[in-house]
């Protein structure tokens, strides 16, 4: 595919520091064309994980269950508490899956693609000055740092929600180990988090560029613009999940 | 003179309107408010009805939509994108399909 360069020279939004935005003949950037495909190919990843989540659901033949009420000493199972009958309190096992705490998680995550497109809208406008009267919220938009920060922030909350939830699992008997369930589920959220977790790091590693030599030009909105794909495509692979493991029974 | 042709479809390429922050606003809104609507449902008897899953995975779709095309930009940008997204998508979603009707988990 023949290539073409666009230079500072070239276009007049280019802050001239030297910087090359590869493009192909397409006029299409060469990076943003190869995230997308990646995105593409991370479909298939995370496809072939909830499918292994889905196809083992309901197959474990031990407790805990993610919706399902169970008794240790026994292989009942029920829907509610009322229908597990002839199980003493003490060897209850009750539905492992905590919605209001994942419900509060998804938010942070969802609120955090909203900072994560703030951020590449402040990158993109960063040297246009403000308005006349311009107010601490306009300030606040016009601010990379802080949305970079922000979004950054979030996906560390949800990363904290995740590890409080795996920790309690465990505390409840819920190990990778322990059953069908406990594999499937802690190998696709697991993958989530690992791939929340890379964001994080780049995320930060972003802040701390605009930190140093502020985040201007077609270069910089461009890294961020990658970051920003990569993070919309974990939310919505969030979303995905939150609705197929955790809402449907 | 091939460069030059290129220099000219990148500019055009790469000139792209993106929402605007009240239109960021309003699709967080919406995700927000969806979310609450699909964890209400799950605590009403609504759960118990054969209509909850495929209600909630349509809400989940509408949402994905959403980031996708809003949050991602891929409303507003190239149809090369929106290709190598909806190929991944694509393959991904006949995968799902096929192993769950493999396993006998869904029938036809």
């Amino acid at each position: 595919m023949a290539t073409a360069v666009a230079t500072a020279g070239h276009d007049s939004h280019a802050e001239g520091h030297g910087e090359h935005v590869h493009y192909t003949s397409t006029g299409l950037e060469n990076r943003k064309i190869a995230v997308w495909a990646f995105i593409g190919s991370e479909c298939m990843l995370f496809a072939s994980l909830i499918s292994t989540y889905l196809i083992y659901k309901g197959r474990s033949r031990v407790g805990p269950w993610p919706h399902e009420w169970g008794c240790k000493t026994s292989a009942a199972v029920a829907k509610t508490r009322e229908l597990l009958q002839g199980c003493s309190p003490a060897d209850v096992m009750k539905p492992i899956l905590d919605i209001p705490v994942t419900s509060q998680s998804t938010f942070v995550l969802l609120m955090s693609s909203l900072a994560m497109v703030l951020a590449l809208a402040a990158v993109e406008t960063k040297g246009t000055p403000l308005p006349a009267g311009a107010g601490w919220w306009d300030r606040c938009l016009a601010s990379s740092k802080f949305w970079l920060m922000a979004t950054a922030v979030m996906g560390a909350t949800f990363l904290g929600y995740q590890s409080y939830e795996f920790t309690s699992f465990v505390h409840e008997g819920l190990t990778i180990k322990t059953n069908l369930f406990g594999s499937s589920f802690f190998t696709l959220t697991g993958f989530h988090g690992a791939h929340v977790t890379a964001g994080v790091l780049w995320l930060l590693t972003l802040f701390a560029i605009d930190v140093k030599r502020g985040l201007k030009g077609k270069t910089d909105v461009l890294l961020v613009d990658i970051c920003a794909l990569y993070w919309h495509f974990v939310d919505v692979v969030w979303i995905a999940i939150f609705t197929l493991i955790y809402l449907i029974q | 003179m091939s460069d030059h042709n290129a220099h000219g479809s990148a500019a055009k390429a790469d000139h792209v309107e993106h929402p605007t922050w009240k239109q960021y606003k309003w699709v967080a809104f919406w995700l927000t408010l969806i979310t609450a609507i699909e964890v209400w449902i799950y605590y009403t008897p609504f759960k118990d009805s054969a209509a909850f899953a495929p209600t909630l995975m349509a809400m989940s779709a509408f949402k994905f939509g959403v980031v996708v095309f809003y949050y991602m930009h891929l409303k507003y940008d190239h149809a090369i994108f929106r290709r190598l997204f909806a190929m991944g998508l694509g393959i991904a979603l006949f995968t799902i399909m096929a192993l769950l009707f493999l396993f006998h988990k869904i029938s036809v």
